[in-house]
């Protein structure tokens, strides 16, 4: 029974992990169909900004710090990668996969010039070592500080798109380009917009991560495919089938780890997502509108 | 859209593959073509193949050997060279992909026709080099302690096999009184034969093993097996993992509060150059079983630690597969200058029975399995991030790859 109970909490830990490394992606690949295969890249910047802020803030508080800074330096790299070569590609997914592939081995290249190719680490503060025991669970705080995080990302992410006007004008151009272009809603500018939150919250993400796994430039890599994966489980662009799509996934996971291996759950993961898939290829949630496209 | 997001999930699936186009960094001469009979020689320079991991998940373990051996090379070359000659290193990017090592392995050996390659971390690219070497009579000099049960002709192992390793590191937990042991690696080659061996050892010597388990190479998500430990409670750790899993896994072990005084883990991965990336505060306390350590205190170690020091940075650290290279390098060049030739099977007849005093203590090439016999040191990591020896042979071990001296061991 403890087991089973530590089990839940791991698996909703892994789950926690999975939706905010897939928050951002939900941004640039739900809303604007963009596979941006450097979204990884920009979560280990993130992880670095952390590297590189602990030694001016201070052990106890560079994480909280870096949370807000890495959001704006990802972000940043988000904007410039929209503006330099995403735009001039819309409506050419393989281009632009293809295209931001390489600008991926490139930011991986340029993060092994600037700090190297061995890992570096971030100190955890001291807030975040070891854990709470609770009815037989072990918590760490480090899992307890992710899901808080990514709470209250979704929190934000949720009073931004129900009641920003920048939100719902995001929400309009998703819905139908053209008509929210004919309405009046400068479209290239909410795409902007939209491509530096997705990318930001990849940064975030990568500060969290910080605290779980190594930091090196090929951090990006481990994570991408898995986020990827939440996303068209949940369905595009649906932030509550994304939130759903990760603890599923995490729980799954954890509990056929626990009765059998780790490659072995990985396979139960991906054999459930294909099967999931023929059944439902539009993912959990899908998006009604009247739009003919 | 579906078609889209598989092809997203072929494209990063793939992703590691294509990096073989994109990573490789040749930088010796384009000219090829050896001069003469000697393989590598062109005109007044040898030109010698360097093969690492410099992208990818290796490349945190691979780049410094690569430097160890540079460094080895520019001592060969500052004390006369071979023949000589002076050595020119071809440099290429194994990319952390097993097919990539075997196409540059190749491409070394007949394109730009070096005299002998220095190179290899995992199991799986030497695994993979292996058959190119026999095939085109080329020369592999692979630095990294590894499961033992293989013995090419063509190629010299200079870190350790199991028994002056694995099976040290497993009497030293016995003479502990740590007899239930929990197997945990990386699930490729190295770690399912390491664990192979360790379990026809526990079960000779009265030790249990509690459980034994995988996880992909690169897996980041630990929480479901340090689960599994606290469960079992086992009375230590093996740890096989390999790369950055190393990381996840003692920062999550550290986070349920697990201290290596409860339950400590032995690691044969983990050397100095690790401990750093892992953050030193997630493995003080933790043992290694390796057969050198930056602290070994021989005349040639602090001869070598200086060396490194001035040419990359005082903050530098050396381990034990840096040694192992830089070991590697000097003795080829002992071996060709000794045969007084490169041709591969003079310099393999040159090698047997060859003595170096290496960093780690005196070494000697074992000419029936070209391997060398080493000394096997336990260490515990200190709070500066170094290792410090707790443990040793009284004597370099014979290497024995096939555990032929091992009743318990049957294959």
């Amino acid at each position: 029974m403890g087991n089973l109970l530590s089990q839940l909490f791991t698996g909703l830990g892994i789950g926690a992990t999975l939706l905010l490394i897939a928050l951002g992606l939900t941004f640039t690949f739900g809303q604007m169909n963009v596979i941006n295969m450097a979204h990884g890249e920009f979560i280990m910047a993130g992880a670095y900004t952390a590297y590189m802020l602990q030694g001016s803030f201070g052990r106890e508080t560079s994480l909280l710090v870096s949370l807000p800074v890495a959001f704006v330096i990802a972000g940043a790299l988000g904007v410039a990668l929209e503006t330099v070569l995403i735009r001039r590609m819309y409506g050419r997914p393989l281009d632009t996969l293809l295209v931001t592939w390489g600008v991926s081995l490139m930011l991986q290249q340029l993060a092994r010039d600037l700090f190297g190719a061995a890992n570096v680490q971030v100190l955890s503060p001291s807030w975040l070592v070891g854990g709470v025991h609770v009815a037989g669970v072990d918590m760490p705080y480090a899992r307890l500080f992710i899901m808080a995080l990514v709470a209250a990302a979704v929190a934000g992410i949720w009073v931004y798109m129900a009641y920003l006007p920048q939100g719902r004008r995001m929400r309009a151009v998703m819905q139908n380009r053209q008509l929210a272009a004919c309405s009046g809603i400068p479209t290239a500018r909410v795409d902007r917009r939209t491509f530096f939150i997705g990318s930001g919250l990849a940064g975030v993400a990568g500060v969290a991560l910080t605290q779980l796994g190594s930091i090196g430039p090929t951090l990006g890599t481990n994570y991408i495919v898995d986020a990827f994966l939440v996303v068209v489980v949940g369905g595009l662009g649906q932030i509550r089938g994304a939130i759903i799509a990760a603890i599923a996934l995490g729980v799954l996971d954890a509990y056929v780890e626990w009765g059998t291996s780790a490659s072995f759950a990985k396979v139960v993961v991906f054999v459930a997502i294909v099967a999931f898939l023929q059944a439902r290829p539009q993912g959990l949630f899908v998006l009604k509108t009247r739009a003919l496209t | 859209m579906a078609l889209l997001c598989v092809l997203a999930l072929v494209a990063s699936a793939c992703g590691k593959k294509a990096t073989t186009s994109t990573g490789a960094t040749p930088t010796g001469t384009a000219s090829g073509g050896g001069s003469g009979a000697m393989p590598g020689v062109v005109g007044a320079i040898i030109k010698v193949g360097d093969l690492h991991s410099l992208s990818g998940t290796m490349a945190i373990s691979e780049v410094a050997v690569k430097n160890a051996e540079l460094l080895a090379i520019d001592e060969v070359n500052a004390a006369g060279g071979v023949l000589g000659k002076q050595l020119q290193v071809v440099t290429q990017d194994g990319a952390s992909d097993w097919p990539t090592f075997a196409e540059k392995a190749k491409q070394l050996i007949t394109v730009d026709k070096v005299a002998t390659v220095f190179g290899g971390w995992t199991s799986a690219s030497r695994k993979a080099m292996l058959p190119v070497f026999e095939q085109y009579k080329g020369l592999l000099w692979y630095p990294v302690q590894y499961e033992g049960l293989e013995s090419s002709p063509d190629i010299y192992y200079t870190g350790a096999t199991t028994n002056q390793q694995i099976i040290p590191g497993l009497e030293y937990l016995k003479a502990q009184g740590k007899t239930k042991l929990f197997l945990l690696g990386s699930d490729y080659v190295f770690p399912r034969t390491a664990n192979k061996e360790i379990k026809a050892y526990a079960a000779a010597n009265g030790m249990t093993i509690v459980d034994e388990q995988y996880t992909p190479l690169g897996s980041t998500e630990f929480g479901t097996l340090v689960n599994k430990i606290a469960a079992d409670k086992p009375d230590a750790v093996f740890n096989t993992l390999n790369g950055d899993s190393n990381v996840a896994f003692f920062k999550q072990l550290k986070g349920a509060g697990i201290t290596p005084q409860q339950m400590p883990v032995l690691s044969v991965s983990i050397a100095e150059q690790e401990v750093a990336g892992i953050g030193i505060q997630n493995v003080v306390g933790q043992l290694t079983a390796w057969n050198y350590y930056q602290t070994t205190s021989t005349p040639e170690n602090a001869k070598f630690v200086a060396a490194y020091k001035a040419k990359y940075g005082a903050d530098q650290t050396v381990d034990d597969p840096m040694e192992a290279g830089y070991t590697a390098v000097h003795l080829w060049a002992m071996a060709a200058n000794k045969a007084g030739t490169t041709d591969v099977a003079a310099v393999r007849a040159a090698a047997a029975g060859l003595t170096y005093a290496a960093p780690e203590g005196t070494v000697t090439i074992d000419g029936a399995t070209q391997h060398l016999y080493k000394t096997a040191r336990i260490g515990v990591i200190q709070p500066d991030g170094l290792i410090k020896e707790v443990s040793s042979s009284p004597q370099p071990i014979k290497p024995d790859p096939y555990l032929k001296s091992y009743p318990w061991w049957k294959g």
